[in-house]
């Protein structure tokens, strides 16, 4: 079956949970900014097998179901309605065909996330569907997705098993994330600490930071006081992380993200803990953003308990990479 | 052997052999990578070289940073002899014949050299790949004569196009797409150095070695179709041993 796009939004782009492998060939990785919200999608419609999705920035897309499916919309609060009727964020929903599935503007968060069953069907390229933008390769054309544009669904059985539109029964949780102006981020210090002075190091750890118009999938540009360093911040370039926080010259902290160059020239002063970077994805321009410190062992004490819980089939697949 | 071994987040660590770019860091860098692969330490997800460090992916939840950290530690000058077996140089065709090379002409008064002694230079060296990173298949390449290095362009071009050969400062390298730049442009490769159709999409890996082949316009044209046709083989040749 088709989905049409009857309106896209300003920056929608077809997304799985990333490109693996291609680092050291200076590839980036894409996938979802926001990974809790997008895998919460994939789980709620049974999408186990890394499906991909759609990312909706600032402004959801309107899509026309061409044929019966379940699907469901997470992340940032964009009012989603079919054919009028309110839809909640994570409770999969059966449309019909003809059925038209409206997101607007997001009141909460940034970015919005819609999965189908059986997933969005486009060429998989260098063992991703992850659109990359700087690379146009991936996703529908290696875009973001235009008024028009027709989106192939595996076909689907029109069962009646699934909870209808307009339906109060909650998922296992119910839970409607609440994500609000402001957020406090774990940081894990270095790889290029070094380079900051004391009085940097503070400042960066004890001030307040807008995050700026110019962010975007490559990264979070913040706007505050200046971080001091001790010479200059250029370095032999290295690699980058999801979520380093490279601080060039005029001192502004940016925080790498999904789209990320795999090298960079700048010194590193931290980098954003895994559980913290959905956070991030979920900050508009304007929002604020306060760091604070933890060590690797702190943190990875805190991900071995929270993995002795049942343990999410990305994580799973992703460190079965090399195994 | 200095290696420092730092966290980067909770689900990377970095392994830096140094700060600078110097071919006998590169060379332990890449024998690392190497030796890492060998050893399929458990949890290891990806390895990124550059030039002067290693980084680690990994799970935390099947490793713990100083599990993994101590395990490092134990890699030594001799796993780095062992991990660099081979070395060969692919050869890559270059026209540096107009309407390629646009600032060949204008590297003349930078260089005090001739267009066609650039030439003999820059097409004289076995290049060694010290990593690939800003766009797929963007190669750094170490060995550079100093004698035609050149500075970057004062206005970057918004948009150079792909297969280009450039020299920026103490570098030289290829556009892989189109893509803005600053590099002044000497010449032009009929080979695809990433191409997303093709069952390996990035031509070159680092830590091998490139060494640039002249050619003129028909031998391009020649080659620019079996390479859009998939039917062109690159050619090596066994490297000297250093």
């Amino acid at each position: 079956m088709n989905i049409e796009v009857i309106r896209s939004g300003p920056l929608t782009t077809v997304q799985d949970r990333g490109r693996f492998g291609y680092l050291r060939s200076g590839l980036g990785p894409s996938g979802p900014m926001d990974r809790d919200a997008f895998e919460e999608a994939a789980r709620a419609v049974g999408n186990e097998n890394g499906e991909a999705g759609l990312e909706m920035t600032l402004f959801g897309a309107t899509l026309k179901f061409g044929g019966p499916c379940t699907f469901v919309v997470t992340g940032a609060d964009m009012g989603a309605k079919l054919d009028g009727t309110p839809v909640q964020r994570g409770v999969p929903v059966t449309a019909f065909a003809g059925q038209t599935l409206a997101c607007g503007f997001a009141a909460d968060g940034c970015r919005g996330y819609f999965a189908v069953r059986g997933g969005i069907d486009v060429p998989v390229v260098m063992n991703s569907r992850s659109t990359n933008l700087k690379c146009r390769l991936g996703g529908l054309d290696g875009r973001s997705l235009k008024d028009g544009d027709v989106l192939r669904v595996p076909d689907q059985a029109a069962s009646g098993e699934q909870v209808s539109a307009g339906s109060t029964v909650a998922s296992e949780t119910g839970k409607q994330p609440v994500y609000g102006h402001s957020v406090t981020v774990r940081v894990i210090r270095g790889p290029q600490d070094d380079y900051f002075t004391a009085a940097g190091m503070a400042t960066f750890l004890s001030s307040s930071y807008k995050v700026s118009v110019q962010s975007d999938r490559m990264g979070i540009r913040l706007e505050g006081p200046m971080i001091e360093s001790r010479g200059g911040t250029d370095i032999v370039s290295d690699g980058i992380a999801f979520g380093s926080v490279q601080v060039p010259a005029g001192g502004q902290p940016i925080i790498l993200m999904a789209d990320r160059q795999t090298t960079g020239g700048y010194a590193k002063i931290a980098t954003v803990v895994t559980a913290d970077l959905p956070l991030l994805a979920q900050r508009k321009p304007g929002d604020e953003v306060h760091f604070t410190e933890v060590t690797v062992e702190e943190i990875q004490k805190e991900i071995r308990r929270k993995a002795a819980k049942p343990v999410s089939i990305f994580g799973i697949l992703r460190g079965l990479f090399w195994e | 052997m200095d290696m420092k071994i730092m966290p980067a987040g909770d689900e990377a660590l970095v392994v830096q052999f140094g700060d600078s770019i110097d071919e006998k860091i590169n060379r332990q860098v890449h024998a690392l990578a190497g030796w890492v692969e060998l050893q399929r330490f458990r949890g290891v997800r990806e390895l990124l070289p550059t030039y002067r460090s290693l980084l680690v992916f990994y799970d935390p939840r099947v490793i713990l940073y100083d599990r993994l950290k101590k395990d490092l530690s134990r890699f030594s000058e001799e796993d780095s002899a062992a991990a660099l077996a081979h070395t060969r140089t692919l050869l890559v065709p270059c026209c540096y014949e107009d309407p390629y090379g646009p600032d060949l002409l204008a590297m003349e008064p930078l260089t005090g050299l001739s267009r066609s002694e650039i030439v003999k230079i820059h097409s004289s060296v076995d290049y060694k790949i010290y990593m690939l990173g800003f766009l797929p298949g963007f190669v750094y390449l170490g060995g550079l004569d100093p004698r035609i290095a050149a500075p970057r362009l004062k206005t970057p071009r918004t948009k150079i196009p792909a297969r280009s050969v450039g020299i920026g400062g103490s570098q030289t390298g290829v556009y892989p797409m189109d893509s803005p730049g600053g590099w002044r442009l000497i010449g032009s490769t009929p080979l695809e150095f990433y191409d997303p159709k093709r069952e390996e999409p990035i031509l070159c890996k680092a830590g091998e070695y490139i060494r640039f082949v002249p050619i003129s316009v028909p031998e391009y044209n020649l080659i620019r179709e079996e390479t859009e046709k998939g039917v062109y083989e690159p050619t090596y040749m066994e490297a000297p041993q250093r």
